[in-house]
Parts: C-alpha cells; structure tokens; sequence
C-alpha cells in the first residue's frame, strides 16, 4: 500500500503547524519521521488518518483519495495508527486490549451474540491464540490479565503496538513506539517490524531514539515548524546542516 | 398489608426494568441518558392504546418495545456522534417531546386527561392476591431474562467494545471500529427494555396520562443505579430497592408523625433522596455494591 500525502497544511490562527507537506510511503517501506518537539510531526499523523481535518492538500492511498474519509473509515481502508500518549484500554487486560483491536468479529454483532454462539466461540479461540502469540512475543505475557491502565508507560506503548499489529493494516503509523521501552526489546521490536515489513506492511515511524530509527528505516524525513526541510537516505539526512541546526541546535 | 407489599414489589420490579436498560446505557457503555422516561411513555401509551382495541398485552409490549426501538435509533443516529454530553441534553429534550407530543395529540391520547380503563393483565386470575402476584412474578421473570441477556453481552466481543469505548473513544476509531456504531446498538437495546417497562405499568396502574412521564421519573431511576452501584447488574437492583423504601417508607411516617401533611411529605421525600444520593457521592461513590470500572 502506498501512502501519498501532497500539500498537507493544518492551520490553528496565525500559526501553520503542518505547512505544505507531500511525500510517500512506498508499499513495503520503512519510513522514519522526525523533528523537534512541536514540528507537527503527530499533528501530520492526525491529518493522515483522519482524526483532524486538513486546511489544505490531499491523502491517498494507492489510487484511492482518503480526504473524504472518517478516521474509521480510514482505518478500515488500512491506515492504522498508535498515538503518542499511549491510549490503552484502561479498564479492560492487556489480553482484552489486543483481543478487542482483531478486525470484523461476528461477536461484536448483537444478533449474531444471541443467534451464532458456537461461531463467536470459535473466532474467539483463534483470535485468542493469535493474541497469545503476540503477547509472548512483546513479553506482555505474565502480565496479560492485568488491567492495562496499571502498566508503565513503556508498556502501554507495547500494549499499542500489540493492537495496531492485530488489526491487519497494511500501514501502520507508529508514534513514538520506543518511548519508555527498555532498550533490549527496542531491538526485538525493531527486528520484528522487520520481520512485518517483509510481509509487506508498511510503516511510517516518528521517534526521537535516532539509533534505533536510523537502522530501520530506508528513508527519514525532517520536520521543523510544520514544514518537511530533509527527506532522503538517514545518513545523508542526518548529516544534512540544515537538520542539525533544527534538530540538534545547531551543536555539530 | 399483603397486597400492599406486592403491590409496592411490582413497582420497584418495574422500576427496576428501567434501572437494568439504564446500567446497560450509562453503566456500561457510559452513555448518559437523560430521556429514559420518554422510552418508557412510548411502551405505556403503546400498549395502553392497543390494550382499548382488545389487543392482546404480550402483542402489545412487544409493539411497545418496538417503537421505544424505533424511536431511539433515530435519536441516537443525529446525537450519538457528537460529544457524550450533548447526547445528555438531547436525550432529555428527546423525553420532554415525546411527553408534549401525548399532550397535544388528542385524537390519539385523549390529552392531559389519558387513556383510562387499562385493564390488568391476566384478570382471569380473578381479584384476590394471585393476580397482582403472577404479574410480580412475571416481571420478576422479565427480569431476570434481561439481566441474563445482559450478562451474555458483558461477556462478548461487543461487551469488550463497549468498555473499550468507555475507555478511549479515540483509540477505538483507530482501529477501525464505529464507536457510534456500538452505542446506537446499545441504546436501542436500552430503549426497548424500557418500552416493556411502560407496557406493564399501564397495565398495573390501570391508566396513564402524560404527567406521568415528567424527567423527575429518569432521574428517579439515575439515583437508584448510582445508589446501587454504576455498571452493576445487582447494584441496579439493589439501588431500585433502596429508593423505593426511601419513597415508600416515608408514607408510613405520616402515622407516626400526625403533624407532617401529605404534602409536606412529599417534598420530605425528596429531600431523604437527595440527602441519600449527596451522602453516598461523598463516602461510596462506586455505589452500594461497587463500581465495575473500579475492580
């Protein structure tokens, strides 16, 4: 799945957080996206799936224009998101968490509740053994019954991470996903999206920790002050004066 | 003093109902209905009316369900996607028109004075004490089939999206899923049940008119599911009871203490819920048996 974005503005008064931006996410890429603390890096991320309205520009997926599109909409069109303040379930277990995001359960329709037993049985215990299996891989396992809104931030992340993977989209938007992750696992995680690359999921990823971002992805764009300065291959980015100056304050 | 007891024993099992549709709404999928009486007007008035056309009353309830139905999916269609707390005020414009609509059309309510002569059900029974007890035991019966229908949708997927809705709406639409979509459901659901409710009050009261049905009747029921605890099946039938003690119990001080009018006893009434309610916010807020959310 490609993601075009072209032009895209947000415009809150005077102020232009998210100025003309376009770029691609090609199908199968790894794309990184950073910038400092207030760039409109999440702002973008927002615009592309919907949950803000652009001033300006256009989103599409493939052949396909998104702008008229709910943030529901989208997500089911395949762009699924995680947020940067991590969003969990809080009253429900991390199982449930993961268990709820499995796309089109026969179980969430009330008719077939009370009608269909033996099939929400049944979707349930493969949608359960899937859960099982991601829960052991981003070693949520031993605290799988605990209700999400105890955990640490760090692992709430995971929790987030865990339910964007289960909805099968085909482009997964992740922000910030190694904030509060202890570094061993930043690793596994990082293998893993990977691994899901390789399946062909696309992923666009803001994140501050460079090193783990810069070994993942095949392209890294700058933001800075709503406007996409740098895009290209991350070592040529990185060493870009213009970056530095925005990203590292100008420290070299 | 028997017949009395039962008689007070169908009104809270009738209130209870209303409590049971509203811990589905509110309780469980947070969504704050200040209209309950309207859905409730609508199954009173339906089998009320079909009751003077000899229409049988399991034909007429379920009629009633229907259209306490039909009238909430619209409301929840225009209403349910914007904030929860526009869909308060909504909810309880949506009763107060449904209230104003029985006043104004005549032809069809016979206005302020009503629809009299509803008879009782089951009057085959006779006028003795089997007769209001069948009906207590058959919305004893309602009662439980509700909660037992309720308990298997906690249990579901679709349960597990309601309190995930209840949780992070937002994170919900990222995944793909109509939050609205769930609610509209469940508000229906609600609506129905409420729509039962009203059938067999017209039936156990024996007339109705549109005063019957004043928003005080919906908060009556909000006190006594947050009384009884919020998102509890059992705390929506504890809270009923306790609030129909409350009610009830201050009659009998109108013997104990000849000074206090009838009048002024009403308004005792309400102040002893009031009080009830301020109390039980400061020093159990999860309610009489507890909160869900809070486990």
């Amino acid at each position: 799945m490609t993601l075009t974005v072209e032009g895209l503005t947000k415009v809150y008064g005077a102020v232009r957080v998210v100025d003309r931006v376009s770029f691609t996410v090609p199908t199968g890429d790894i794309v990184g996206l950073i910038g400092p603390n207030g760039a409109g890096k999440s702002t973008l991320f927002s615009l592309v799936t919907g949950f803000l309205s652009a001033n300006e520009g256009l989103v599409r997926l493939d052949k396909k224009s998104l702008d008229q599109l709910s943030s529901v909409e989208r997500a089911r069109a395949g762009i699924v998101r995680t947020f940067q303040v991590p969003r969990e379930f809080s009253h429900l277990t991390v199982r449930q968490n993961l268990m709820a995001a499995a796309p089109k359960q026969s179980g969430e329709s009330l008719a077939d509740l009370f009608f269909r037993p033996g099939r929400i049985r049944e979707e349930e215990a493969a949608i359960s053994r899937e859960v099982d299996e991601l829960l052991d891989f981003l070693r949520l396992s031993h605290i799988a019954l605990t209700p999400a809104g105890r955990l640490s931030g760090g692992q709430k992340k995971l929790v987030e991470l865990g339910r964007a993977l289960m909805t099968r989209a085909g482009l997964i938007l992740l922000d910030e996903p190694f904030a509060g992750v202890n570094p061993v696992l930043i690793q596994e995680i990082a293998s893993r999206i990977r691994d899901l690359n390789a399946t062909g999921i696309s992923f666009l990823i803001i994140e501050h920790d460079l090193g783990a971002l810069t070994r993942l992805v095949s392209t890294l764009h700058v933001m800075d002050r709503g406007r996409l300065i740098a895009s290209g291959a991350p070592a040529q980015v990185l060493a870009n004066k213009q970056v530095r100056e925005a990203y590292l304050g100008g420290t070299s | 003093m028997e017949a009395y007891l039962v008689a007070v024993a169908i009104i809270a099992a009738i209130y209870a109902l209303l409590a049971l549709g509203l811990n589905l709404q509110y309780g469980l999928t947070g969504l704050i209905n200040f209209g309950h009486v309207g859905f409730f007007c609508i199954g009173a008035y339906t089998a009320g009316l079909m009751a003077q056309y000899g229409i049988p009353w399991p034909l007429s309830f379920l009629s009633g369900a229907v259209l306490a139905a039909l009238a909430a999916w619209p409301l929840g269609l225009v209403s349910l996607k914007l904030r929860d707390d526009y869909f308060a005020i909504v909810s309880l414009g949506f009763s107060e028109v449904v209230r104003i609509v029985v006043t104004s059309e005549q032809w069809l309510t016979n206005g302020v004075q009503g629809v009299t002569g509803v008879p009782k059900l089951m009057r085959f029974l006779g006028n003795g004490l089997t007769q209001p007890l069948a009906v207590l035991n058959l919305l004893i019966a309602v009662n439980i089939l509700v909660a037992l229908a309720k308990l298997r949708i906690v249990r579901s997927p679709f349960g597990r999206m309601i309190e995930a809705i209840r949780d992070n709406e937002e994170a919900v639409k990222a995944l793909g899923k109509d939050p609205a979509g769930f609610k509209i459901q469940v508000l229906v659901l609600g609506a129905a049940v409420a729509g039962v409710a009203g059938g067999f009050y017209a039936h156990y009261i024996g007339y109705i008119v549109p005063e019957q049905f004043v928003p005080l009747i919906t908060f009556y029921i909000w006190m006594a599911i947050i009384i009884g605890g919020v998102g509890r099946i059992s705390g929506a039938v504890a809270g009923t009871l306790i609030l129909m003690i409350i009610m009830e119990g201050s009659r009998f001080l109108v013997d104990v203490i000849p000074s206090v009018s009838g009048v002024k006893m009403a308004s005792i009434r309400l102040g002893v819920i009031g009080l009830a309610l301020v109390l039980f916010t400061l020093y159990r807020p999860q309610g009489l048996l507890g909160d869900f959310t809070r486990r």
